[in-house]
């Protein structure tokens, strides 16, 4: 058994080598291709104009306009993997400080959005799949079919209109209030700021998550157990605690990991409505002013924490389900 | 003394709609008419080719019939109607259903706890333990998950699951498909115990030989109708017989010649009058399209004009 557990870790450790490679590879090839010249973008055309042959060529090798992608990519894929990830070009610090810092408001959000959206949703829908059908199932579709199909960065602007602009009881945007000494800022003002973002982005996760929760409590409520439970007298909310909820939940743990990739995903376009100082936005303004080195480390973090998610959820499968955990250990 | 009449069903009909080319609706009848009382102690085998459905008429008297179907006649228990609000209250308790299959355990939960319907007292694990020692089972066993059971071994938990609750009326559905000839027996062996502590048994199987050797009783089940409702002695010779397809399901039986008659059993949506039997009978006459009675004759009954 140690053995293919050992087997196991090997595999998923050489995947994820292939994944950031390749992932590497795409990311660059992208930047490259992209048609934002560097200097148009960071300088700006007026002042270009304005500088001399000598200045405008310091620049370019700044950025790196005219050297050839590939000593490019090898160039840094050596730094890389000598785990240095360089020096942001916009930022001009290095690439792990500025991703600590983003990193560390984004998490906030997205931790916050993930387990209120994994909560909420799996709520709802194993109500909705419950009562199939019953008024209240049609009120949770309905929510969730109306959501998902709102686009994110829309919620985002119509919550801050309501909530920032009209109600005035929260913040319209940024992570810290404005004006106010960084030692001076409490973590309660923190919170206050993540709040819409959150909230954004848990409203979105929700319904995702509602609707396969529901789709595999219908699934389950059909199944011959369910239907022995209720020939043996078992009431709804017995067969709710004793079947509903043991057989939905290997599926909802991984979904609820699975969708990491969709809450960072989410995070980039809500981080940019409300001006919140985050990875997401860092990934937009990277790539929009070709920071090469800072978009690639975000590509790459991020390819970690999906594969992350999803492995996490492999192995926490194995740990709910009895058929995994005890049919596995004879083999 | 008469034994007091723990089920009677009279005229069943289920029916279910369904939807054909869009919108327009159907009804296809799957039971037709059926009827069979059942006494304390005894226990009466529906008899049926399979895919006929009979194991309608066990979800049927448990109330848990699909949302498209519909059920007709009247089912008594204990002398009273047993009306949807009824059997709510009585199953699980008085009325319990032995299922079919291992689909009907719950795959994530341990067998002791899924006997116990996730109740955890004293007494009831003082019970549980009375039957699997009764069952010869293992301990252990409470303690694993229904994939961990081997074909016999979930044939007994599933009758387990009747034990527990001191059932008045137990209703098998199909209690021995997929086990082989010495485990089935002993399933069905099962089955006579419970009839001889005091419950009535309803046993629904397509296994007419298991039937014979265990039950009292024997109902034919045909196309949607019952047909013969005989004593299992009736079997004993083919002139004691009473419907021509019973007859000729005995002289199909193996010990009996292994005789087969030809054409096949209608499907329900053929919708034929009179008896549907008449197509492969040769003693088949005009008055055989009419509607044909039930009607008592000898020990039993038998649905034919002869």
């Amino acid at each position: 058994m140690n053995n293919s557990k050992a087997k196991f870790i090997l595999k998923n450790f050489i995947k994820v080598l292939l994944l950031l490679f390749a992932v590497s590879v795409a990311a660059f090839a992208l930047m490259t291709a992209s048609p934002i010249d560097p200097l148009k973008a960071n300088v700006g055309q007026a002042a270009l104009g304005s500088m001399s042959q000598e200045q405008i060529a310091k620049l370019e090798e700044y950025w790196g306009v005219g050297q050839p992608p590939l000593q490019r990519y090898i160039a840094w894929f050596r730094d890389f993997v000598r785990g240095d990830m360089g020096i942001s070009l916009l930022y001009r610090q290095k690439v792990t400080t500025v991703i600590a810092v983003k990193l560390g408001n984004s998490l906030f959000l997205m931790i916050i959005a993930w387990i209120l959206s994994g909560l909420i949703g799996f709520l709802l829908g194993s109500l909705a799949g419950m009562n199939r059908g019953k008024p209240i199932d049609k009120i949770i579709k309905g929510y969730c079919l109306v959501i998902s199909s709102t686009p994110a960065f829309w919620i985002a602007m119509l919550l801050l209109i309501i909530f920032g602009v009209w109600l005035k009881i929260l913040p319209i945007g940024l992570s810290v209030p404005i004006g106010v000494e960084a030692s001076g800022v409490t973590f309660f003002d923190r919170v206050r700021h993540a709040i819409l973002p959150a909230v954004t982005l848990s409203i979105t996760g929700i319904s995702n998550i509602a609707m396969h929760t529901r789709e595999k409590m219908i699934d389950i409520c059909d199944s011959d157990y369910v239907l022995f439970a209720k020939a043996r007298g078992e009431s709804n909310w017995q067969i709710f605690k004793n079947h509903g909820f043991r057989n939905v939940l290997g599926p909802a743990v991984t979904l609820q990991f699975a969708s990491i990739s969709e809450i960072f995903g989410g995070s980039v376009l809500v981080e940019q409505v409300f001006s919140y100082p985050g990875l997401g936005q860092a990934a937009v303004s990277a790539g929009l002013g070709s920071d090469m080195p800072l978009l690639m480390a975000i590509t790459i973090i991020s390819a970690l924490f999906v594969f992350g998610g999803n492995f996490i959820a492999n192995i926490l499968y194995g740990v709910i389900d009895p058929r995994i955990r005890r049919g596995g250990a004879g083999r | 003394m008469e034994r007091e009449k723990i089920l009677e069903i009279n005229n069943m009909k289920i029916s279910f709609t369904q939807y054909q080319k869009g919108i327009q609706q159907t009804e296809l009848p799957v039971i037709k008419d059926l009827s069979v009382t059942i006494h304390a102690g005894e226990m009466v085998a529906v008899v049926g080719s399979s895919g006929s459905g009979k194991s309608l008429l066990a979800h049927g008297i448990m109330g848990i019939l699909p949302y498209n179907a519909e059920m007709g006649g009247e089912i008594r228990y204990c002398g009273e109607p047993l009306t949807e609000k009824n059997i709510r209250k009585l199953r699980g308790k008085e009325i319990v259903l032995v299922p079919q299959s291992t689909s009907y355990l719950d795959p994530l939960m341990k067998v002791g706890q899924q006997i116990c319907k996730g109740k955890k007292n004293k007494e009831k694990k003082k019970h549980l333990d009375s039957i699997f020692e009764q069952y010869s089972l293992d301990k252990k066993v409470q303690e694993q998950y229904p994939f961990e059971l081997s074909g016999g071994m979930t044939r007994r938990i599933m009758i387990s699951t009747a034990l527990i609750e001191n059932p008045k009326l137990v209703i098998a559905d199909e209690p021995t498909p997929g086990l082989d000839p010495k485990l089935a027996k002993r399933a069905m062996e099962h089955f006579r115990q419970l009839a001889d502590m005091g419950a009535a048994v309803l046993v629904i199987t397509h296994d007419l030989e298991l039937a014979l050797e265990t039950a009292d009783r024997v109902q034919v089940f045909y196309a949607g109708y019952t047909i013969e409702d005989a004593a299992v002695d009736d079997f004993n010779e083919e002139e004691t017989l009473r419907h021509p397809y019973t007859r000729a399901l005995w002289r199909a039986m193996p010990k009996h010649g292994f005789q087969y008659i030809n054409g096949v059993q209608p499907y329900v949506k053929d919708n034929l009058q009179g008896c549907p039997f008449a197509p492969r009978c040769d003693r088949k006459s005009q008055e055989c399209q009419g509607e044909i009675p039930w009607k008592a004759s000898g020990s039993g009954y038998v649905r034919c004009i002869l």
